[in-house]
C-alpha cells in the first residue's frame, strides 16, 4: 500500500489523492440506441434480450429512494437466473434494498460502486460479506466515471415516473412521482443498453426530461415504487434547542461574513439542522430585504418558499424531497431540473457547484486538519456517502460543516477520522454548539470575522474541550481486511474502508 | 433476591440496574462499548468501592451517558436497594 | 448580573450537559415542579455529581430546592449545598420560610466550612408572598426576587392571560421591594415558548416597570431576553460620556457637575459606572 498526500494508506495501482488522475477526463461517446421496437412485457424478456450475464455491471438511480422497487425487482431476476460476479452501480443504496443483502453473502453481486450507502446492505458490506470491492463516488464524481469510461455500464435500468412509446420520459406524472431524474443522464447516454422500467404510459409527457434516442428497451410493471419511501413526509425545522443553537450560529456567522447580500447563491440539505438554517436565513432575507440569485441541491418545500416569495430568483434541482417539490418543478419555470453531471462533474468548468456562494453541509466526524467523514460512523460501519458533500465543499466559495461537538458520549472531533470523505482544503467553518472555528488556511475569513470582533475558537479547542467532556475515547483499532475505498471526485483514491471488528 | 434500578435508557443516560448477590459482577452493555468499556467500568468499581460494596450485581444499560451521569445512577439504585431492605 | 435565568430540569442529562451553551447569565438547575416526586432521589444525585465532576462554563448557579415545608428540603440542602453553587431558589416563599432557609444555609456552610456565602432568591407566588414582599426582600443573603405568575394566578383564582393584567399589582410590588432594598426584580417566565413576539411583548413590558432580569423556561428564549434586558448602545454611549466628564480635571473632586444643561451627581454617576461593568461583562463594549 501507499501513502496519498493526506496520509490515508491505499491500494496501489490507484491514482493516490493528489496525484493527477492520467485518464480522468477522458470521453467516451454517446451510445443513441437504433432499436425502434422497444416494449418488452418483463424484466425478464429484458435479460433476455439483452442477454445479461454473469460479470457484467448493472446501473441504477436513485430518485425513488426508499421506495425504490425496481433495483430489487432486477436483484430478483439475478438471483433466479443464479448471476454471479455482477457488479451493481446504483447512485445511491437505502433500506429498502435489503434483498440485495442474501445475493452479497452467496457471490451473485460482487462488486458495488455508488455514492450513497446506508441500511442492511451498508451493515452487510462493513462485515466484509462482498467478495469483491466497494467503492464510494461522489454524486459529481459517478457522472465523471461513467463519462470517461471508467465505470463501464453494461445496463441501466432507468426507473421512470412517466413514459411514452418511444421511450421518453419524465418524474413528474403517474403514480410514482419523484420530481427531477438528475442522477440518471449519464447512465442514460453513456451505458452500453438502457431499459426504462415504468408503471405509467402516457403519449401526452409534460415535459421530457428522458430522450427517447437513448432508450433500447421500456417495460411496463405494476408499480416502480412505494410514494410513502420516494417522498419523505416533510422534515421539519429541528425543535431541538442545541441544534437550533447551531442553526442560529450559522446564519451569525453567514451574516459576520457579509454572505447575506443580494445575488447569494446557497446550498443546504434535508435535515432538521438544515432546514432551520433555511428558515432562519429567509427571516434575515425578508427582513433585510435581499435577493438571492439561486438555491440548488435536493429541494424541500422550505427552498420552494423561498423562491415563490423571491428570495431567490431560480431553483436548481437535482432531486426532490417532498410532493412541494415535485409541484414547483411542474409549475415554476425558473425551478430547473440538472443533470448530475452538470450540478458538480469535476471535467466540466461550468458546473453549478462551482457558482455556489455557501453550502451548509453536516460530518460524523471531523479531524483536526478540518477533513470531514460522512461516510462511516466511529466505529467503522458504513452509513452514508459523499453523495453531493466532496462536491459542493469544493466548488462554494464557503462551505461550512454544522454538527454537535459531543453527541451521547461521542466527541466529532477525532484526530484521525475513520474515514475520509471530504478533504478538509475544501472546509472552510465549522459551527458546534460550544463555538465556531474557522480553517487556517482561510486567513481571508478570519481577517473579516476579526474585524467585526465575532468571536472564534480554533478546532484545537473545540477538540480539548470535547476531550475534556466526555474523556479521551479508546482509539479504534480497524481490521486489517479491505472492503473498499473512496474515490474523490476527480478519479483519486482518497481513503481506504476496512471491514468492522465485531 | 432485590433489585432496584435508576436512570432511563433515554439518549445521555443509562439504565443502571442493581442486584443483590454473593459476588461483584459488572454486566455493561453501551452505544460506545468500544470506546469507553474500561472507562465507564472504572467509574462503577470506584463508586462501589466509595460505597464500601464488595457483592452486587450491577447491569448498566448505557446510552451514552457521561461519567457522572454513571455514578449518580448507580448511587442512586444502591440507595433505592437499601431502602428496600 | 442577572438578565436571563435559564431553568433546566436537574434529571435530565441531556440538558444539563448542554446548560452553559446558551448564553444564559445563570442557570436554574429544578428540583421541584421538573421533577416527579419519585425521582427526586434520582435527581438530586446526579445534579450534585454533575456539579462536582462536569466541567461547566463559567455562569451563576442556582438551584430551585422544593418547599421548605416538605421532608425533602434538609436532604436536597445536605446534597446540593457547596462552594459550587450560589444561589438557592426557594418556591413558595414567606417570610417565615426564607428565614428558614436563611438559617439553615447558615449551618451547613459552617458544617462544610464553605468558603462562600450562599445567596437567596425567594418566588414570589402565592398571595401571601405579594403582601410580604418587602419582608423578604430585606432577609439577608436575599439578592434577588422573582415573580412566580403561574402559581400566583391560581392562588389568586383567576385565569393567567396573555395580557397579564391580573399579576400587574404583584408584578410591580415585587419590583418595589426590590428596588427598594437594591435587589434584582426577576420577571415571571413567559410559558408560550413559541411565541417569540409574544415573548418580546411580555419582557419589554416587565422592563418598562422596572424588571431588570426574566426567567426562561426554554433555551430558544435566552437570547430574546438577553437583548432586551441589555443596555442599549445609546445607554451605553451615554453612561461612557458622563464617566469621561466626570473624570475631567475640572470635574473629578465635585460632587456634582453639569452635562449637557443637566445636573450630573453622584447616583447618576454611580449608576453610569454599573451599566458600563455590565456592558464589558456581557461583551457589549
Amino acid at each position: 500500500m501507499i501513502k496519498n498526500s493526506l496520509n490515508r494508506m491505499i491500494l496501489e495501482g490507484f491514482t493516490p489523492y493528489g496525484d493527477k488522475h492520467p485518464n480522468s477526463c477522458l470521453k467516451i461517446n454517446h451510445r443513441p440506441s437504433n432499436n425502434t421496437n422497444k416494449q418488452l412485457r418483463s424484466i425478464t424478456d429484458a435479460f433476455d434480450k439483452l442477454q445479461i450475464k454473469d460479470g457484467m455491471t448493472l446501473s441504477f438511480h436513485h430518485h425513488l429512494r426508499d421506495g425504490d422497487f425496481v433495483l430489487n425487482m432486477v436483484l430478483d431476476e439475478i438471483k433466479k437466473r443464479n448471476l454471479k460476479h455482477i457488479t451493481l452501480a446504483p447512485s445511491s443504496i437505502f433500506p429498502i434494498h435489503e434483498p440485495m443483502v442474501e445475493l452479497i453473502k452467496h457471490g451473485n453481486i460482487e462488486n458495488i460502486v455508488t455514492n450513497y450507502i446506508n441500511g442492511p446492505v451498508a451493515k452487510t458490506v462493513s462485515e466484509g460479506y462482498l467478495k469483491g470491492f466497494l467503492t464510494m463516488d461522489t454524486h459529481g464524481g459517478r457522472p465523471r466515471a461513467i463519462e470517461s469510461g471508467e465505470l463501464m455500464i453494461d445496463v441501466a435500468f432507468i426507473a421512470t415516473p412517466a413514459v411514452n412509446s418511444f421511450g421518453d420520459g419524465n418524474g413528474i406524472q403517474g403514480p410514482s412521482q419523484c420530481g427531477a431524474l438528475g442522477y440518471m443522464m449519464s447512465d442514460l447516454m453513456y451505458a452500453k443498453h438502457r431499459v426504462v422500467i415504468t408503471d405509467f404510459m402516457t403519449e401526452d409527457l409534460l415535459i421530457k426530461e428522458i430522450d427517447g434516442h437513448y432508450v433500447d428497451y421500456i417495460v411496463q410493471v405494476d408499480k416502480i415504487g412505494d410514494p410513502q419511501g420516494i417522498v419523505s413526509g416533510t422534515t421539519k425545522p429541528t425543535k431541538d434547542p442545541v441544534q437550533l443553537k447551531i442553526a442560529k450560529d450559522t446564519i451569525k456567522v453567514m451574516d459576520a461574513l457579509g454572505l447575506i447580500k443580494d445575488g447569494l447563491s446557497f446550498q443546504t440539505g434535508a435535515g432538521g439542522t438544515s432546514i432551520a438554517v433555511a428558515e432562519i436565513l429567509r427571516k434575515k432575507m425578508i427582513e433585510n430585504n435581499i435577493k438571492g440569485s439561486f438555491a440548488s441541491g435536493g429541494i424541500t418545500s422550505y427552498l420552494v418558499n423561498m423562491h415563490e416569495e423571491g428570495l431567490f430568483n431560480e431553483l436548481y434541482d437535482v432531486q426532490c424531497f417532498d410532493l412541494e417539490a415535485i409541484r414547483s418543478y411542474r409549475d415554476n419555470p425558473k425551478h430547473h431540473p440538472m443533470s448530475a453531471s452538470k450540478y458538480a462533474n469535476p471535467c466540466h468548468e461550468s458546473v453549478l457547484v462551482n457558482d455556489l456562494d455557501v453550502v451548509i453541509l453536516g460530518a460524523t466526524e471531523i479531524d483536526l486538519n478540518f477533513n470531514v467523514n460522512v461516510t462511516t460512523d466511529s466505529h467503522g460501519y458504513l452509513m452514508g456517502g459523499s453523495g453531493g458533500h466532496s462536491d459542493t465543499a469544493f466548488g462554494s466559495k464557503v462551505s461550512i460543516i454544522t454538527s454537535n461537538l459531543v453527541k451521547s458520549r461521542t466527541p466529532i472531533i477525532k484526530e484521525s477520522v475513520t474515514a475520509l470523505t471530504t478533504p478538509g482544503s475544501t472546509v472552510d467553518i465549522f459551527v458546534t454548539e460550544r463555538g465556531i472555528a474557522i480553517n487556517p488556511k482561510r486567513k481571508d475569513l478570519i481577517q473579516k470575522l476579526n474585524e467585526v470582533s465575532f468571536p472564534m475558537m480554533t478546532i484545537e479547542d473545540l477538540y480539548h474541550k470535547s476531550i475534556e467532556i466526555t474523556g479521551k475515547p479508546t482509539p479504534l483499532i480497524k481490521s486489517d481486511k479491505i472492503i473498499g475505498h473512496i474515490r474523490y471526485r476527480d478519479g483519486s483514491i482518497i481513503d481506504t474502508l476496512y471491514q468492522v471488528r465485531k | 433476591m432485590l433489585t432496584a434500578s435508576a436512570g432511563t435508557m433515554e439518549s445521555n443516560d443509562c439504565l443502571m440496574i442493581v442486584s443483590e448477590s454473593d459476588q461483584l459482577t459488572i454486566d455493561l452493555e453501551s452505544i460506545v462499548y468500544l470506546q469507553f468499556k474500561d472507562q465507564i467500568e472504572k467509574v462503577i468499581r470506584e463508586t462501589l468501592k466509595e460505597k464500601g460494596i464488595e457483592k452486587l450485581h450491577v447491569h448498566c444499560q448505557d446510552k451514552g451517558a457521561l461519567d457522572y451521569t454513571i455514578k449518580a445512577r448507580l448511587l442512586t439504585a444502591i440507595e433505592r436497594l437499601e431502602n428496600m431492605r | 448580573m442577572r438578565r436571563s435565568l435559564l431553568f433546566i430540569p436537574s434529571n435530565s442529562p441531556a440538558m444539563l450537559q448542554n446548560a452553559d451553551i446558551f448564553g444564559a447569565d445563570g442557570v436554574i438547575f429544578d428540583l421541584e415542579d421538573a421533577v416527579s416526586i419519585s425521582e427526586k432521589d434520582a435527581a438530586r444525585t446526579l445534579l450534585d455529581t454533575f456539579l462536582t465532576m462536569y466541567p461547566l462554563n463559567k455562569l451563576e448557579i442556582i438551584v430551585r430546592i422544593n418547599q421548605i415545608e416538605t421532608s425533602i428540603t434538609s436532604k436536597e440542602l445536605e446534597k446540593i449545598v457547596s462552594d459550587r453553587i450560589d444561589t438557592i431558589m426557594l418556591p413558595k416563599a414567606t417570610k417565615e420560610s426564607t428565614l428558614i432557609l436563611l438559617n439553615q444555609l447558615r449551618n451547613i456552610e459552617h458544617e462544610k466550612k464553605l468558603t462562600k456565602k450562599i445567596n437567596i432568591i425567594p418566588i414570589i407566588e402565592m398571595a401571601t408572598s405579594v403582601l410580604e414582599v418587602s419582608d423578604i426582600a430585606k432577609v439577608e443573603r436575599v439578592n434577588g426576587l422573582l415573580l412566580g405568575a403561574e402559581d400566583l394566578a391560581s392562588d389568586l383564582e383567576v385565569p393567567r392571560t396573555l395580557e397579564s393584567l391580573e399579576i400587574l399589582m404583584p408584578r410591580a410590588l415585587t419590583i418595589l421591594a426590590a428596588k427598594a432594598h437594591k435587589i434584582d426584580a426577576i420577571d415571571t417566565p413567559f410559558i408560550h415558548k413559541d411565541d417569540d413576539e409574544g415573548l418580546v411583548k411580555d419582557a419589554k413590558f416587565a422592563k418598562q416597570l422596572g424588571m431588570n432580569a426574566k426567567a426562561c423556561i426554554h433555551p430558544n428564549q435566552v437570547e430574546i431576553i438577553n437583548e432586551i434586558f441589555s443596555p442599549s448602545m445609546a445607554e451605553i454611549h451615554q453612561a461612557l460620556r458622563i464617566i469621561e466628564a466626570h473624570e475631567r480635571p475640572e470635574n473629578i473632586h465635585k460632587g456634582a457637575f453639569s452635562l449637557d444643561g443637566k445636573m450630573v451627581d453622584k447616583p447618576i454617576i454611580d449608576r453610569a459606572h454599573k451599566l458600563i461593568e455590565k456592558a464589558k461583562a456581557w461583551h457589549l463594549l
